[in-house]
């Protein structure tokens, strides 16, 4: 009896040495079959970029539908509701696009419905060609967490250089530079600084608190280290009243697109703006970078790059994962972000991708990319969860209402113990 | 038997709609009831089974008196002078337009279309062809322009100008007032029709709350430790604008069904009394026109509380000077996960609209008993 009970065993043994061959076969020999639905908010502009990575995709694994689920609507209000109700619901896509960071940890992986990506980043010698800094923003201690697509700068002054040679400024390095220079561009009807809509406001904001904390206070701010209420994050807001004053007054209903017309119109002289602004302006608007529009780090962070990443993961339970896992394989690789990439307006997060392929704008940011500190953005989402996020929105309108500097920063405060910000 | 054949007949067939609506309208507001007294939303809240815990009321305290549950409170504010100023509005100009149209002796059908047109888009539309016309640089300020007259400099959406403003911590004390100026509203309208039974029933009522009121008690009784402002946001007035434009029409249509069915007899017979074209009209068009305008109240009134669509095109959901409870309710529970709050508020929703539609359905429903 005791030998048959070897002999089952080893029969069992081979069998599922079998089956882990072909899982592996499978995986390997590039004969998926069966679907792949990703889920994102890019159309319209943003589509045909995503339509590369399909494309490319389907010449790869041509046995893999590719279902492209789409719920448009800009910086993806809808999509993240539309995505909420499935997870809560069961029904989890095979990945979906999410802000890299805090917006994803803070939903999805403390609600453990990511799997963790170590493996596939070692795999794929992927830490050693991301940036350590971006790295550091996309993992918890317990693991890395998703695949960034693209890289943004969201830290960008916008002008255009003849514009302001015709008015007879310079562009300013810091903020005080800006301030002195304000009041005479608001003398001769041009308005300073233009700005959009509340969440153009956030932008405008961590520029300001990443110039007046410095890169280590900002990240300390994140990290609950550094309180709202102290002394030096009062001063962020009181430096960003400052300039609110000389912005337009009928910010709140225009969109970025707009604000950025009112530089290119000669209404305004500057714009802070992540770098989308370029995509707009040399495609739809049809400027030539350098010499129709001229960009700059803004006011005080040369040299430090803040970033955001739109990215892809693996979620917990998705139906097809042998196809999610070659979906991000693609997507992480030279391959798929040098084609995603140019079509997008951003750059690659790899820092060996291939320059030629990009425009004069996005060259100049893929070299700071590999030069500067790499910090965080708030206004997408990379250093803060969604609670915070959402609240914060609430307390910056009632700040571009009132202007109290010390309100602000107290109800910022409680807004970061509600989410946990702050341990 | 017969009778009992058809009385199964009708059960089956009631059967299903009352199955659905008993899950998916009864069981999910009983659903919602039951999840705005937990605390889920708490960092974890798309947990596959998420830890929720039961905390009582604590999620409505925390609406009208937490602090950082300002825009709840400026939310309610902008519902309450919305709602006045969008349901006035359409009944003056849907009674204005009916009144012309039926006066009209060619082209009234073209009108009526017309007029009736702007109800058939969606508010998403509306919205955006609004938000492009009160542009601060474009459409509606630059109309003058045509006449050679200076540009509007109204900032029609993007105003932070609030006016009425009233402190929050004394809200008890307002509603109070509110509360007595309908009711004396009630009691002199009793008086003047000689309703003596029911002028005795509120008159004690409101000779109470009077005396309460004016004795200061509620001036006492604080909402928050702290003077918390809130009031009418000018920015309104563009949304109201766009959501008059969509329904005026409807309104319209109400009034233009009502006053045919007014029989010609009466007006001939007050012709015949020497009654003027004027006295006609106020005296036997209009009062016939009151449960016109009563379901007209109800259906606007519901709409106002529900808006959502067209104040999210129009604005954005981050513009606090026209954010309105439904706003607020999407934005907390699909973009901060606090799914408990999100449920409070849509129950305080279905609670003002209650408010608005119980009274209704009691009175048809006595009128339809008599």
């Amino acid at each position: 009896m005791k030998t048959s009970g070897w002999l089952r065993l080893a029969a069992i043994s081979g069998v599922f040495v079998l089956m882990f061959a072909c899982a592996a076969g499978v995986v390997q020999g590039k004969e998926l079959s069966g679907s792949l639905e990703i889920f994102s908010w890019w159309a319209g502009d943003e589509g045909p970029a995503l339509e590369a990575l399909v494309d490319l995709y389907g010449d790869m694994y041509p046995g893999v539908d590719v279902i492209n689920a789409t719920v448009t609507g800009g910086s993806g209000v809808n999509a993240k509701a539309v995505l909420k109700t499935r997870m809560l619901g069961g029904d989890p896509p095979d990945s979906f696009q999410v802000h890299a960071g805090q917006e994803l940890i803070g939903t999805w992986v403390v609600a453990q419905r990511m799997e963790d990506l170590t493996w596939l980043y070692e795999e794929e010698g992927w830490d050693e060609i991301f940036p350590e800094d971006l790295l550091g923003l996309l993992s918890t201690e317990a693991g890395i967490w998703s695949v960034p697509v693209n890289i943004h700068r969201s830290n960008v002054l916008y002008y255009m250089p003849a514009h302001l040679e015709e008015w007879g400024v310079e562009v300013p390095k810091t903020w005080d530079e800006f301030l002195k220079i304000a009041p005479e561009l608001a003398a001769i009807g041009v308005i300073p600084l233009s700005l959009g809509e509340n969440w153009t406001a956030t932008h405008l904001w961590e520029s300001v608190a990443l110039d007046v904390l410095g890169p280590d206070k900002y990240g300390d701010l994140w990290a609950g280290k550094l309180a709202w209420t102290s002394s030096e994050v009062v001063a962020v807001w009181n430096r960003f009243g400052d300039i609110l004053n000389y912005t337009n007054a009928d910010a709140s209903s225009l969109s970025w697109q707009q604000a950025t017309d009112m530089v290119v119109g000669g209404q305004a002289a500057f714009n802070i703006m992540g770098d989308w602004a370029s995509g707009y302006m040399s495609t739809t608007l049809k400027v030539e970078p350098i010499t129709g529009y001229g960009w700059a780090p803004s006011p005080g962070t040369e040299g430090i790059f803040m970033t955001l990443s739109d990215s892809f993961g693996l979620p917990v339970g998705c139906p097809n994962p042998d196809n999610t896992i070659a979906w991000l394989k693609m997507v992480g690789s030279l391959e798929g972000q040098d084609a995603f990439n140019p079509l997008k307006g951003s750059i690659s997060a790899r820092i060996d991708s291939d320059l030629s392929k990009y425009d004069a704008y996005l060259q100049s940011a893929a070299k700071d990319w590999r030069s500067s500190k790499i910090v965080g953005s708030l206004a997408h989402g990379v250093v803060a969860n969604e609670r915070f996020m959402n609240d914060f929105a609430t307390v910056m309108d009632i700040f571009l209402a009132s202007k109290d500097a010390n309100a602000a920063a107290n109800a910022a405060q409680a807004v970061a113990i509600q989410a946990g910000l702050v341990k | 038997m017969q009778s009992r054949r058809d009385w199964i007949a009708a059960a089956a067939i009631l059967l299903p709609s009352i199955v659905l609506l008993g899950i998916f309208v009864y069981g999910f507001i009983g659903h919602s009831i039951r999840m705005s007294t937990t605390d889920w939303g708490q960092e974890a809240a798309m947990l596959l089974k998420p830890q929720i815990n039961y905390i009582g009321m604590d999620n409505y305290r925390a609406l009208f008196q937490g602090f950082l549950n300002i825009r709840f409170r400026q939310d309610l504010t902008n519902m309450f002078f919305f709602i006045i100023l969008f349901v006035g509005l359409s009944l003056l100009a849907g009674l204005l337009l009916a009144t012309l149209i039926e006066q009209l002796v060619w082209g009234e059908v073209f009108f009526r279309t017309v007029f009736l047109y702007p109800m058939s888009l969606s508010l998403v539309v509306t919205g955006t062809i609004w938000r492009w016309m009160l542009q601060p640089r474009g459409g509606i300020n630059v109309l003058p322009t045509l006449l050679g007259l200076p540009a509007g400099q109204f900032l029609w959406l993007s105003s932070r100008a609030q006016i009425l403003v009233f402190d929050w911590s004394n809200i008890v004390h307002y509603g109070a007032l509110t509360l007595l100026v309908g009711l004396a509203v009630l009691c002199l309208g009793h008086w003047r029709r000689g309703e003596e039974r029911k002028l005795y029933l509120k008159l004690p009522i409101f000779t109470g709350l009077f005396a309460v009121t004016v004795s200061g008690c509620f001036t006492d009784l604080k909402l928050l430790d702290y003077p918390e402002q809130h009031g009418f946001n000018v920015a309104l007035w563009g949304i109201v604008a766009a959501s008059v434009w969509q329904m005026s029409g409807y309104t319209m249509a109400l009034y233009l069904a009502g006053l045919r069915t007014i029989p010609d007899e009466l007006r001939e017979a007050a012709k015949v009394d020497g009654a003027s074209r004027m006295q006609i009209y106020r005296y036997v068009d209009l009062p016939l026109l009151k449960p016109i305008t009563a379901s007209a109240v109800v259906i606007l009134g519901h709409i106002a509380l529900k808006i959502f669509d067209l104040i999210f095109a129009m604005a954005g959901p981050d513009h606090y000077p026209t954010s309105v409870p439904a706003i607020t309710m999407f934005l907390k529970t699909f973009r901060g996960n606090e799914l408990a709050v999100g449920s409070s508020i849509g129950v305080m929703l279905l609670i003002l609209v209650s408010l608005l539609i119980i009274p209704y359905l009691i009175s048809s429903f006595r009128q339809g008993k008599g």
